[in-house]
């Protein structure tokens, strides 16, 4: 048996004549197994085709055998890699990536969360801190992002598992954290569907609180789990996991893109009209006032600068797992950092828009009601979209039509960004499995419905889903975030590497002040956030809900959540290319880049010129 | 409206938008090859 392959200078496997090899990777295929009963070598390989064309290529005796086995080799490996597991799907143009990128980024958080935080953390001034944390924290580490997924071409666990073996555990605590925002954040679209519904008649009639909580969610009186169904909710949270199952089986070209390029323009279309429409409503322009109106005062107060960064490291969608499984699927000579600019600054652009929408409508209902805005109640989340703007929609002449429009704004923004927190368990445990993209989509759909259904889908569902939202997002999310960032640059110094391999493809270039961002100023200011957020919950727990119910539904996800990511770190990976996997050089990445750059320049000034090529 | 909420009404949005149409004109100018060639 040989123990060294001369041609390639590799070790060689140790098989047994005649042993059936399964799961062998491109890698394995330099081993080689002599016949017992004569001097034809056999290259060991899972397949009798690959074996019988070796034995009859190659003679250890017959001139020429060196070249023989190379050639050999090469077949096999070939092979190997087109047989072993369907190839990874790549988005088509660069404009799929940027249009993903911003259907994830653009949620429900631009639309309920962004306008309540500014205008609680000093209105116009909060605009100063939300700008130095868009610059320090949310573009460098959604350029960190993309740069683990696209230098390391997987889904987190596999692209951490590749920058270094022991990190693979964050990045199954990232597929977690996705899971686990994926079986509630379903219910919310389900739920803002059903108030499209609700909208033709303004079924809520005087009293909107009422009927959010007690008529539509028949929200249990005491905080527990229950099992009474919500027919109601079931229904549309039916209708929401039917559609994101039958969207992620299509797979990423034919679901994921062509969802995309629906329900993005169709939100900004729909958005832009709530906007204009509610610009012209009586006493909107006060609203607006008091949203831009600064309060330089704010900026003394650290808390308004943590609030600043809290809010854009959510809006951002960064650290669970999304830009960095999204950009994983773009090609391999892709402007990272450029596309990246713009998915950031589309994010904000929008935000901003959702402020001007949101409080000119607060200042409509302020002026209908007789009241200042700051007399108004449920200014963010939950209580704004679900209890707030019913209550204005009612006051608002055609608020019938605006509100299927808002409420179906709601659901376009969900869906588009459910999609992308899909993707990441789905990629996650493709890379895994090496299943089909129909057998995972279906099978992460069942694993997280079922549990969204039982769990959100009653009496209970607003209680737990309060509590388990503030628990995943403020430590889940952010602990990842905090711990990528230790790991990768002051760990295992990936920074220099991840760098080199953004400034090769991207046309913005990426200097020092990156480097300070990801390894100082933002680890820094994430952490502090993270352990004022542990300490809170731990002296004074979460939203009135007793101790019992925190711990269980709270820090239980958070314990389950450690379990998983190492339990899930021991299992093999079934992709053909999890170990062989060899990152492309940054040298070689940008020569390429900058020879086709100049080829694309020159084709398209010839196609300029009278008598060129059209 | 106040004249400082007018300010930083026109600030945000002009950074925020001429921001977005800024990087939009400035990846345009770059042409897209991530499809040219043998790539995946």
């Amino acid at each position: 048996m040989s123990g060294e392959d001369a041609d390639h200078g590799q070790p060689a496997r140790e098989i047994d004549p005649g042993e059936a090899v399964r799961g062998l990777q491109p890698g394995d295929l330099r081993a080689e197994v002599r016949s017992e009963n004569s001097d034809a070598v056999i290259l060991a390989y899972g397949q009798k085709r690959e074996q019988e064309l070796c034995s009859a290529r190659v003679s250890p005796s017959g001139p020429g055998f060196a070249k023989g086995r190379s050639a050999c080799y090469r077949n096999l490996v070939t092979a190997s890699t087109k047989n072993s597991a369907p190839e990874r799907e790549t988005w088509g143009k660069r404009s799929a990536f940027i249009i993903a990128a911003i259907s994830s980024a653009v949620g429900l958080g631009n639309i309920w969360r962004f306008p309540g935080v500014a205008y609680e953390n000093g209105g116009g001034a909060f605009l100063i801190p939300y700008l130095v944390a868009f610059l320090t924290a949310g573009l460098p580490i959604l350029f960190l992002d993309s740069a683990i997924g696209h230098k390391f071409r997987a889904a987190p666990p596999l692209a951490f598992k590749r920058l270094n073996r022991k990190a693979e555990p964050l990045g199954w605590w990232q597929v977690g954290v996705s899971f686990l925002i994926l079986t509630y954040y379903s219910v919310i679209i389900a739920w803002a569907l059903g108030f499209v519904w609700f909208s033709f008649g303004r079924q809520w009639g005087d009293d909107a609180v009422g009927f959010f909580t007690g008529d539509y969610l028949q929200l249990a009186d005491a905080p527990g789990v229950t099992f009474e169904f919500v027919p109601a909710v079931l229904l549309t949270l039916l209708i929401v996991w039917i559609a994101a199952i039958i969207v992620m089986s299509l797979g990423l070209r034919r679901g994921l893109d062509r969802a995309n390029r629906v329900t993005l323009p169709l939100l900004v279309i729909v958005f832009v009209i709530i906007v204009i429409y509610a610009m012209t409503l009586p006493g909107a322009w006060d609203g607006i006032n008091q949203f831009f109106e600064p309060d330089f005062a704010a900026l003394a107060n650290p808390g308004v600068w943590l609030a600043a960064y809290g809010h854009i490291f959510f809006s951002f969608s960064i650290a669970f797992g999304i830009m960095l499984t999204y950009s994983s699927y773009m090609k391999r000579r892709s402007d990272l950092a450029g596309s990246g600019v713009v998915v950031a600054f589309a994010n904000c652009a929008f935000e901003i828009l959702a402020g001007i929408g949101v409080f000119a409508a607060l200042g409509f209902l302020a002026f209908s009601q007789n009241v200042q805005i700051d007399d108004l109640d449920g200014l963010s989340g939950v209580a704004l979209a679900f209890m707030t703007f019913p209550t204005l929609l009612s006051e608002m002449p055609g608020g019938a039509f605006m509100g299927v429009l808002f409420f179906g704004s709601l659901v376009l923004a969900g869906f588009s960004s459910l999609l992308s927190i899909y993707q990441v368990v789905t990629g996650s445990i493709q890379d895994k499995t090496g299943w089909s993209t129909r057998r995972v989509a279906v099978t992460v759909g069942l694993a997280a419905g079922i549990p969204s259904v039982v769990l959100f889908g009653t009496t209970s569902g607003l209680n737990v889903l309060d509590v388990l939202d503030a628990f995943v997002n403020n430590i889940g999310v952010t602990g990842s975030a905090v711990a990528t960032l230790v790991l990768v640059a002051w760990v295992f110094r990936a920074v220099p590497s991840l760098r080199a391999h953004l400034n090769a493809l991207s046309s913005l270039k990426l200097g020092p002040i990156w480097t300070i961002a990801v390894t100082a100023v933002t680890p820094v200011i994430l952490a502090v956030i993270l352990v004022r957020g542990i300490a809170e919950y731990i002296t004074e727990g979460y939203g009135g809900f007793p101790t019992w119910f925190i711990t269980t539904i709270g820090w239980g996800a958070i314990a389950l959540l450690a379990i998983f990511s190492f339990a899930m770190s021991y299992r093999k990976y079934r992709r053909a290319d999890a170990e062989t996997f060899v990152p492309d050089e940054p040298e070689q990445l940008h020569t390429e880049m900058t020879d086709l750059i100049t080829v694309a320049r020159e084709t398209s000034a010839q196609r300029r010129t009278p008598g060129g090529t059209r | 409206m106040t004249t400082s909420a007018l300010i930083m009404m026109v600030l945000s949005i002009g950074i925020l938008w001429g921001g977005l149409a800024w990087a939009i004109l400035r990846l345009r100018k770059h042409p897209d090859v991530s499809g040219a060639g043998d790539d995946e």
